[in-house]
């Protein structure tokens, strides 16, 4: 009975946790905008100096990478798409297929994974040493709310760059693309990225940036809720750094999944 | 010492970690001027009822008043007028490791008041010379002793002067004579800036070196609060097992043990 009993205990105390955190992280969501939007009336002020840090570390120190990363993603765009398409003696459908694939895919998928690696693990950690270390507790008794000293400046940073940082990947994976397919179709760089422009609706890069736009969302509010719920020391933050990670990709993976059947139908 | 109207007052208080009843209806105040020692064993419900009183738990019953007012219940500007008031000393300093020294001390004052950068920056370097650390704001905490780290978190708690001072285990981690240096300066603050100090600890020398009066915690109950000397002299068979150090005898029920070590309910 017991071998029965135990894993459906098991999936229950699952459930509940996964719920809880989804609660938490919810929780966490509102109170940051709450106080960033109206923390002055408490004597909660946002601080614009530790959003524009923040933004720096997300956005700015972020850009060598994802330019690489992008212009990388774009020429193997352009490698399959002039290879599939040329099979069917369509190559002249390059130019649309990647850029469609470009600003309503890859660019915020690429760009939210690499930040999820980069700023959701770096926020899990910071948090995460800082509940350990008790920094955050000293935070609250000196009477900094930690949600709004710790988590509403990422939210806004976060918010802000994603969708930034997307546009600028579309526009590095577009060139990319267009460096390695042009020649193949017969035309100049500047021609591709041209007609590339002229094929993009407003709606293409729309979708790409409100996929951004939830992404930031998810990185954030992973990384803090699994920042703060630390416990064990180095080992709970290692833990939890992993974890934050892992989170983040796949709740991105499966919102961009969403999404993607959502408004492509 | 000042007798007046109790800065702390805790009432009934009862906490809980999941099934585990970690506070039993703890009662008792603190006056304004005094140094109270909050002593006990590990496991006795100290760092509990000392988070109570920060405002960082909240009671499951119970209330916990600081200057008046219960801050578990009170509205976040209430919460926030009570916080600038107090000033807290953790046991392992919990200084932000990403700002230096200075600038942790500085901290509260940036935050709460407008002052230009200019006396902020005074107002933290005298701080830094009360708590002998003149000269080190520029460094991080991590370039600090254990000893330096608990000075300069003390700073950082007397940098808004606030009416109550609250100390978690001053002399943990610390060798004798450092300890004894922490020991005096809490002192020293109490008799030159007229301030009220809670300390949590479990060291005996120092708790009866600094205490006017303490609370003793067993167990989540209070056994006693009187003044050094009562608390020497108590007939309470756990208060002198605690002061002279006896370890607890542990009855051991052979498979109530075996029970819990395989994890079935009896």
């Amino acid at each position: 009975m017991e071998a029965l009993t135990r894993p459906l205990a098991k999936l229950g105390k699952g459930t509940v946790d996964a719920l809880s955190g989804i609660g938490y992280a919810a929780m966490l969501l509102v109170e940051s905008l709450h106080l960033a939007i109206l923390g002055w009336r408490i004597g909660q002020p946002l601080r614009l100096r530790a959003v524009f840090e923040q933004m720096r570390q997300v956005g700015v120190d972020a850009l060598p990478i994802v330019c690489l990363l992008a212009f990388t993603v774009g020429i193997m765009l352009g490698i399959q798409f002039v290879s599939a398409l040329g099979e069917f003696g369509a190559q002249s459908q390059v130019v649309i297929a990647v850029a469609k694939s470009v600003t309503r895919e890859f660019g915020a998928l690429i760009t939210a994974i690499l930040v999820a690696g980069r700023s959701g693990s770096a926020l899990a950690a910071r948090i995460g040493s800082m509940t350990v270390s008790q920094e955050v507790d000293a935070l609250a008794v000196i009477g900094i709310d930690p949600v709004r000293y710790l988590v509403a400046p990422a939210l806004i940073a976060m918010l802000v760059m994603l969708p930034l940082l997307t546009i600028f990947a579309d526009a590095v994976a577009i060139f990319g693309a267009a460096l390695y397919s042009a020649p193949a179709l017969d035309v100049t760089p500047t021609a591709y990225m041209l007609q590339t422009m002229s094929l993009l609706t407003p709606g293409d890069l729309g979708q790409g940036i409100s996929k951004s736009i939830v992404f930031a969302l998810l990185i954030t509010l992973i990384g803090v809720s699994t920042g703060f719920s630390v416990t064990g020391g180095a080992e709970g933050v290692g833990r939890a750094t992993t974890r934050a990670v892992v989170l983040s990709i796949c709740w991105i993976i499966i919102a961009d999944m969403i999404f993607s059947f959502f408004l492509n139908r | 010492m000042n007798v007046s109207a109790p800065l702390i007052e805790v009432e009934k208080l009862e906490a809980w970690y999941g099934k585990r009843r970690i506070l039993h209806g703890v009662d008792f105040s603190v006056n304004a001027g005094e140094i109270r020692v909050i002593m006990g064993g590990s496991g006795s419900g100290k760092s509990t009822l000392l988070r109570h009183m920060l405002g960082l738990n909240r009671p499951v019953s119970g209330t916990v008043k600081l200057f008046g007012k219960d801050i578990a219940r009170s509205s976040e500007r209430e919460k926030l007028e009570v916080r600038k008031r107090i000033g807290v000393s953790f046991q392992g300093g919990a200084l932000l490791t990403s700002m230096t020294v200075g600038d942790n001390v500085a901290l509260p004052l940036r935050e709460h008041t407008r002052l230009d950068e200019q006396t902020i920056r005074i107002m933290s370097r005298i701080k830094l010379e009360v708590v002998n650390l003149g000269g080190f704001q520029d460094l991080m905490p991590s370039q600090l002793s254990g000893g330096m780290i608990k000075r300069a978190a003390l700073a950082r708690a007397i940098v808004m002067d606030p009416r109550l001072l609250f100390f978690d285990e001053p002399s943990a981690g610390l060798d004798p004579v450092v300890s004894a240096e922490l020991d005096e300066l809490i002192l020293r603050l109490r008799d030159a800036l007229r301030m009220t100090i809670v300390v949590v600890t479990h060291e005996l020398e120092s708790a009866f070196k600094i205490a006017d009066t303490i609370t003793v915690l067993d167990q989540g109950n209070v056994l006693m609060t009187g003044t050094t000397a009562e608390v020497r002299a108590a007939d309470n068979e756990r208060i002198q097992d605690l002061l002279n150090r006896r370890p607890r005898e542990v009855q051991v029920d052979a498979d109530e043990y075996l029970r819990r070590l395989v994890g079935v309910d009896a």
